[in-house]
């Protein structure tokens, strides 16, 4: 029988007290590390997929969700742009753009989305051919890991696409992909994407357009007027601008020089001087973390104010426990335990209480974590995950511990402190 | 075993309490009685090194207990008093035989569960061994702070108002079991009451005014 034993035996003595602490201690506990955990994989999210790209141009709305739809893949466009207004940042030789990544949306295959652009942007998210080759004639795609994972699809597979973001049965079924590569799990939000050259966007929506209003002149036929081109197609923003009639949901681009004055103005100048709107990822994300912030700063308040609650019931339910075994403490001093050794019975106690309630905490946070997940991956196709552990969750243990402590620490020096020939003398 | 001199006591504002010496040996018993107020219980807990002496000294088995404190005090009770309540509490959370073994733990001595039960089995209440204390009678309670009390053969067992709360039949069978329990350890037996029931069954008595 040493104490931690009598320590165990007197905690599981009292099961409803028990129940109080730990619920208590683990809703506190599994807030924070809840807030903690989901903090961390989404900034790792953003982060990843910020890929050092400097400034996102698109047609003008809001910004942030510019920045949202064509980064993180998350919001719908905010419009297109023409290739006219684009031209110049698309030209190789533009003296500030080191590579200027073209984006065309508007379709999906069971929601993951189909993205029109060039070669830039595998390299931009530092993706790896997994099998098969990049995308290169029209209808060719190169798929991300979760969407081959997420499909079924593999290479020489067929599909059609559905217009939009959402999955509907209205599907283009008058042209068909074909799967030529699969890429590398990434990390980044290629991994959800399916890659193709921008002039695929452009038939499947002329076709469409066409269908859809019924307009039946050939000559019109973007099509056609592909076709009729004398040049090759080589995935190249040079080839672009031999369309000029045509539109780009929004073009990436990273600069040669970040700090470059001219730079720095790039941004204010489009938003200035042309129908185009320029944002910068980095200050947009900002601004979005901000404003979660001021929802996780109150969760953490509340979160914060539970463990101190939850630290206080620890320290209630201790202090009259030790009342109620005043006796029996005074007894162990009788029968040869020191003042230390009922200190530390105490103090045991109270760092057994927080010990369950933050391995029930980070349960609750992690099992919390991992159906959130799911919501989050079946509405974003973000993956997230509750099994993945952090650093930070040590540093809880260490205060959930050091919270225990202090909670016991009066009820234990109070024991230790008794003076049992007056407790024993009372009757 | 144990000897008293010129003990005396002195509450805060109270009166001064002053005893009579005395001596008790291994396996001899002595009866302290007195009324409510004399300071029996004062008495008990200076013997028990429970309060700290102010005049005077004890001394158990060669031991000034005054000349000890904090921790050491508690080792040597632990090792050298076992003491009996009037009302007997326990560590509630643990069973009967774990509270006897937590007796010899505290004490510093190895925890032998056959030991123990032997030892319950001698006082009759082996059957309850694993039974919570709750579960036990007021009767099969003071046996088993009786097993807890001789469990580490102490040089003293101090029993303070042992009887008070038993009827006639079990009132003589727990003095009689602290004889002989007491006998069998080797240990000298201080018996502190009121209980003028158990006047005329121990020889050596003293009387407190």
């Amino acid at each position: 029988m040493n104490i931690v034993q009598i320590a165990w035996r007197n905690i599981i003595s009292n099961p409803l007290n028990l129940l109080m602490s730990i619920i208590l201690f683990g809703l506190g506990v599994g807030l924070i590390s809840f807030l903690m955990l989901f903090n961390t994989q989404l900034k790792d999210k953003f982060d990843k997929n910020l890929a050092e790209i400097d400034l996102v141009v698109g047609a003008k709305g809001s910004p942030l969700q510019m920045i949202l739809c064509n980064m993180y893949h998350i919001d719908n466009p905010t419009g297109n742009i023409s290739i006219k207004n684009a031209a110049p940042l698309l030209n190789d030789a533009h003296p500030l753009i080191k590579k200027s990544i073209p984006l065309s949306l508007g379709d999906n295959f069971k929601t993951y989305r189909i993205v029109g652009t060039n070669h830039d942007i595998v390299d931009l998210y530092k993706g790896k051919l997994k099998e098969g080759t990049l995308w290169k004639n029209d209808f060719e795609v190169t798929i991300g890991k979760t969407v081959a994972d997420a499909t079924g699809l593999g290479l020489g597979d067929k599909f059609v696409s559905a217009h939009g973001f959402v999955e509907d049965d209205m599907a283009h079924d008058e042209h068909s992909f074909t799967v030529k590569g699969i890429l590398d799990a990434s990390g980044s939000v290629m991994d959800q994407l399916i890659f193709t050259n921008t002039e695929t966007i452009w038939l499947v929506h002329e076709h469409n357009e066409k269908t859809d209003t019924k307009d039946i002149n050939p000559a019109e036929s973007i099509s056609q007027h592909v076709k009729n081109e004398s040049h090759q197609h080589d995935n190249s923003n040079k080839d672009l601008l031999h369309h000029t009639d045509q539109e780009i949901t929004s073009v990436l681009i990273q600069y040669k020089n970040k700090t470059n004055f001219q730079a720095l103005n790039f941004g204010r100048n489009i938003n200035e001087n042309t129908e185009m709107q320029a944002a910068s990822p980095a200050i947009e994300i900002n601004r979005l973390y901000s404003m979660m912030g001021v929802g996780t700063d109150a969760l953490r308040i509340l979160a914060i104010l539970i463990a101190v609650v939850s630290a206080l019931s620890i320290f209630i339910s201790l202090f009259k426990s030790m009342r109620e075994r005043k006796y029996e403490l005074a007894l162990l001093r009788v029968m040869g335990a020191g003042m230390l050794k009922v200190f530390a019975l105490i103090i045991i106690e109270g760092l057994i209480l927080a010990g369950i309630g933050f391995v029930i905490g980070s349960l609750m946070s992690h099992i919390g974590m991992e159906v959130i997940a799911k919501y989050l991956k079946a509405d974003f196709r973000y993956s997230f995950t509750g099994w993945s552990w952090i650093r930070e969750e040590w540093f809880i243990l260490i205060v959930s511990l050091l919270l225990g402590f202090i909670a016991s620490f009066i009820p234990a020096f109070q024991a230790a402190k008794t003076d049992i020939n007056k407790t024993l003398s009372e009757r | 075993m144990i000897s008293t001199e010129q003990l005396k006591y002195n509450y805060p504002g109270g009166p001064s309490l002053v005893f009579p010496d005395f001596r008790c040996e291994s396996k001899d018993v002595i009866l302290i009685l007195g009324t409510s107020g004399v300071g029996k219980t004062t008495l008990l807990h200076l013997l028990g090194g429970i309060l700290t002496t102010q005049q005077g000294s004890v001394n158990i088995g060669g031991t000034e207990i005054n000349t000890l404190s904090g921790a050491d005090l508690d080792k040597f009770r632990g090792k050298n008093i076992g003491i009996v309540f009037q009302q007997n509490h326990f560590v509630n959370a643990l069973t009967v035989i774990e509270n006897v073994m937590l007796a010899q733990s505290l004490a510093g001595n190895k925890t032998d569960r056959n030991k123990a039960l032997a030892l319950l089995n001698r006082l009759n209440i082996g059957n309850k061994a694993n039974k919570g204390i709750r579960d036990l009678s007021q009767g099969e309670k003071q046996r088993v702070a009786i097993a807890r009390a001789i469990i580490n053969q102490p040089k003293l067992i101090l029993a303070d108002e042992p009887t008070s709360a038993l009827d006639d039949i079990n009132c003589d069978e727990v003095l009689l079991l602290l004889e002989e329990q007491a006998k069998q350890a080797g240990s000298a037996l201080i018996i502190v009451t009121h209980d003028t029931r158990l006047k005329d069954k121990i020889e050596h008595r003293i009387i407190l005014q």
